[in-house]
């Protein structure tokens, strides 16, 4: 019991450590669970490779569970819609890589069969650190990271037929004389021992049929009663039932668990409890992943890499180059032009984190020798830590060049001339775009990014390519006849930078800016911008109008006091204008900003508040009755009214 | 007498369309004694500024209307600025006692004929008798109501060549309420002021 302990100890503590370093390092996490085990392993020596089986068996369940969260992912709808390029993109990267890795494989002497396995499983990238990074850098949208998501998602999907395909290629060399079935060689219960073949396969057909039958009409009731119970614990187990008893059922039946599960994670796809499923599930997920990254890392032969370290290194640099020229081959093929077809070569050039599973599994099923084990190990590994040099590569020499190419194309010869020219037709300028058009103001709208241009061509509106700060572009806009100047380009420096160029060039011009925020305002209007406006500001007035009807406010009251909160922002905003103008050298904002601010916060707060006096309040404007017993002071005052022969009453 | 000051709050929701009222608020905006209010130009959202505008009633001695006859009455920005503007204590009430003794004019087009404000025409009721709530209003608020300035049939004037001629008759109001005696028109049951206008262009009797 402590031994386990404490060795489940030892890989939660570097877990710990070592993660988050890594994410620190801007590594990703699987780096760092590999990290971890390089580190607990080879390293230090804390475990060795003996006692890392058991917990091996753990870790693999991580896989399992991966696939059953890739499947609740797959809905079929997505899957349609992407059909083109999941198939052509995915299909056609897996199938090269893998043919031309399997090729070489063979040359340099491997058994076929062995080379095939190499080369299914080193056609493979990492999903986890490819999304990841594509998440924190902010890459998501970009067409090339769109046409990398096709392929990932393929070659997700593309492990469970090699799964599948892997134990048929079991070299009987391999083998000793051990079972020939089991592909871990630990099963002591199998339904389908001693079987004749064809009753094997009906007994497979059988397991999958249920798993396809009962997770589209058992599940739902079954968690529908689990779910209306709101115990959430409950909901959790059923859940990891589910999943452990349909690996159990797919071992019992000699077939992969992580196909089964896969399955299951499919006819689940479209189920109501696949997001809680799936936030169940993940927690788990997670942790066995970490752990089997650990392992894997724990499992890296040091000695062989420093042994060996040319043919490792090159073997590494090889399977990444051979990759990128697949990858950009394809890009070319398919239009992921520019930078964006250079993110796509260069972030699926690495081997995955299925690498690791296909080798232990194919290790286990006797389809890779044992000495190819540790190299194919480091080399998978070693490709996976380069990948952030690969990202860094694009930011740094990719990024730079497709900027500067940028200002080189061509911008669009303009022949529309009006009297209103916008900068942007991003989510802000385009919908200032859309109201002026539909008053029959002509516009001139000049935009960076060609995907907006093509965008809003499609839906027939014009922009035209080319960067507003760019003074000869303007004065290709015709910006000596325009009156009016609206910018709505992202970037506050090149904000204040037009508005200064614009109002200095062009004085006759009026200027209308949007401001990422307070300070920016500021500095807008300093510079001379004739209007501006927060870019949040009125959005936000907007539902905070929206938030006191629902809270029950009367719409027009609602309506006053958000028309009551902007008057007195305006005028506060003046006020701190003056004191943002005194703004010392060295602070942003000085003191008596900020107690003016204050100040400000509070009057705004006391005139939302007049309101609830009862009775008449002359600070209370609008619509306030007169107080109750009023029509007694209007009998005519003989002083008034009279003298002049007027009707009283 | 010192020249009274004239506040002209103008109140026409669509004026780029309009062809009577446009004209004689830039005639009123040119006046020398005028003050020139465009009510929707500068309340577009209907928030009235309530102590500017009181701040401004109290600065003039007469107080003009200028707006086209929606419904027997004035546009609803117009209206809303009574409601909000005319406050207790300000107006009326025991206290309300600003507007005391200003002089109080509607200056209004009507879309239909003379003839229709008429006890035999379809309105049944002259203009003055349907204005009745606006001089009330300045009744009670200590004002002296004055009979309105109209022109009737606005929507066919520009083209039966009577514009120019209200024009020159707005102008004339706007000199003779800054400058000239208004006892008459006080006392005058007239239903609109243009009959006296021609009255007061000559000797006003004693």
């Amino acid at each position: 019991m402590t031994g386990l302990l404490l060795e489940v100890f030892i890989y939660l503590a570097a877990a710990v450590i070592a993660v988050p370093l890594a994410k620190r390092f801007g590594l990703g996490s699987v780096l760092g669970y590999l990290v971890a085990g390089v580190i607990i392993g080879p390293v230090l020596g804390l475990v060795g490779s003996q006692e890392s089986v058991t917990i091996q068996h753990y870790a693999e369940f991580g896989v399992v569970m991966m696939l059953f969260l890739v499947g609740l992912e797959l809905e079929p709808a997505m899957l349609w819609r992407m059909r083109s390029r999941l198939l052509g993109l995915g299909g056609l990267q897996v199938s090269i890589s893998a043919g031309l890795f399997a090729a070489i494989a063979w040359q340099f002497g491997l058994d076929w069969r062995t080379a095939v396995a190499v080369g299914l499983l080193l056609s493979l990238s990492s999903t986890a650190i490819v999304l990841q990074t594509f998440q924190e850098k902010g890459l998501n949208k970009s067409e090339g990271a769109r046409s990398a998501f096709s392929v990932l998602l393929f070659q997700d999907i593309a492990v469970i037929p090699m799964l599948a395909l892997i134990p048929l290629l079991a070299i009987p060399e391999l083998m000793s004389g051990a079972a020939l079935a089991a592909d871990d060689g630990h099963h002591d219960m199998s339904l389908v021992a001693g079987l004749s073949g064809w009753m094997h396969a009906a007994v497979i057909l059988l397991s999958i049929a249920a798993v396809v039958v009962a997770g589209h009409f058992l599940t739902r009731p079954l968690f529908g009663f689990i779910a209306s119970t709101g115990l959430r614990e409950a909901f959790t187990a059923a859940a990891l039932m589910l999943v452990i008893g349909i690996a159990l059922l797919m071992n019992l039946v000699g077939l992969s668990p992580a196909l089964g599960t896969f399955l299951a994670g499919v006819v689940l796809a479209n189920s109501e409890f696949r997001h809680e499923l799936e936030s169940d599930i993940e927690p788990f997920k997670g942790l066995l992943l970490g752990l089997f990254f650990i392992t894997v890392g724990a499992g890296v032969q040091f000695a062989l890499l420093v042994d060996e370290v040319g043919l490792v290194i090159s073997l590494t640099l090889g399977v990444i180059v051979l990759k990128a020229a697949v990858l950009f081959v394809l890009a070319l093929v398919f239009g992921v032009r520019r930078a964006d077809g250079w993110l796509f070569t260069l972030s699926l050039a690495q081997a995955g984190e299925f690498g690791f599973v296909l080798i232990s599994y194919a290790s286990q099923t006797k389809v890779l020798p044992d000495d190819l084990v540790p190299v194919l190990l480091l080399v998978v590994a070693l490709s996976m830590f380069l990948t952030p040099l690969l990202f860094i590569a694009f930011d740094r020499l990719v990024l730079p060049r497709y900027a500067s190419n940028t200002e080189d194309r061509e911008s669009d010869k303009i022949d529309d001339r009006g009297p209103v020219i916008i900068a942007g037709s991003g989510r802000f300028g385009q919908i200032v775009n859309r109201m002026l058009r539909a008053n029959q103001v002509p516009t001139v709208v000049l935009e960076r990014s060609p995907e907006q241009i093509d965008n809003m061509r499609e839906v027939n509106i014009k922009s035209y390519f080319g960067d507003a700060t760019r003074p000869d572009l303007l004065l290709a806009a015709g910006i000596e006849e325009a009156s009016l100047f609206v910018i709505a380009i992202d970037g506050e420096e090149q904000t204040l930078a037009l508005t200064k160029h614009l109002k200095h060039a062009h004085p006759q011009l009026k200027v209308l800016a949007r401001a990422y925020d307070r300070g920016h305002l500021y500095a807008l209007r300093e510079a001379g911008a004739d209007w501006v406006v927060s870019e949040t500001y009125h959005s936000a007035l907007q539902l905070g109008q929206q938030a006191l009807r629902a809270l029950d406010y009367h719409p027009f009251r609602a309506h006053n006091l958000t028309a009551a909160f902007d008057e007195a922002e305006s005028k506060g905003r003046d006020a701190l204008y003056e004191q943002w103008l005194k703004k010392d050298e060295d602070e942003n904002f000085g003191r008596g900003f900020q107690s003016l601010y204050i100040e400000l916060e509070e009057a705004l707060h006391g005139l939302m508040l007049y309101d609830r006096d009862d009775g008449h309040s002359r600070s209370e404007r609008g619509w306030t009755p007169p107080p109750k017993d009023y029509a007694a002071s209007l009998v005519a005052d003989p002083g008034l009214g009279k003298a002049d022969g007027s009707d009283t009453d | 007498m010192s020249a009274r000051r004239i506040l002209v709050l103008f109140a026409h929701p669509s004026p780029a369309r309009s062809e009577i009222n446009r004209h004689l608020a830039s005639l009123a905006r040119e006046h020398p004694y005028a003050s020139f209010v465009d009510l929707y130009a500068e309340y577009p959202n209907y928030r009235v500024d309530i102590d500017r505008e009181q701040q401004r009633l109290c600065e003039h001695d007469v107080i003009v209307f200028l707006f086209p006859l929606y419904w027997y009455s004035t546009p609803a920005l117009l209206k809303e600025w009574q409601d909000l503007v005319l406050e207790y204590g300000f107006a009326y009430g025991r206290e309300g006692t600003a507007l005391a003794g200003k002089y109080f004019i509607c200056a209004c087009s009507a879309g239909g004929p003379g003839a229709a404000y008429d006890a035999s025409g379809y309105n049944h009721h002259s203009l003055r008798e349907l204005l009745i709530p606006l001089e009330q209003t300045a009744t009670l608020c200590h004002m002296r109501p004055l009979p309105p300035f109209a022109l009737f049939g606005s929507r066919t004037a520009v083209e039966e060549g009577r514009r120019d001629e209200h024009l020159r008759a707005f102008s004339g109001l706007l000199d003779h309420l800054a400058t000239k005696p208004l006892d008459a028109w006080l006392q005058s049951e007239a239903c609109t002021v243009n009959e006296l206008l021609s009255l007061s262009s000559g000797e006003t009797p004693p």
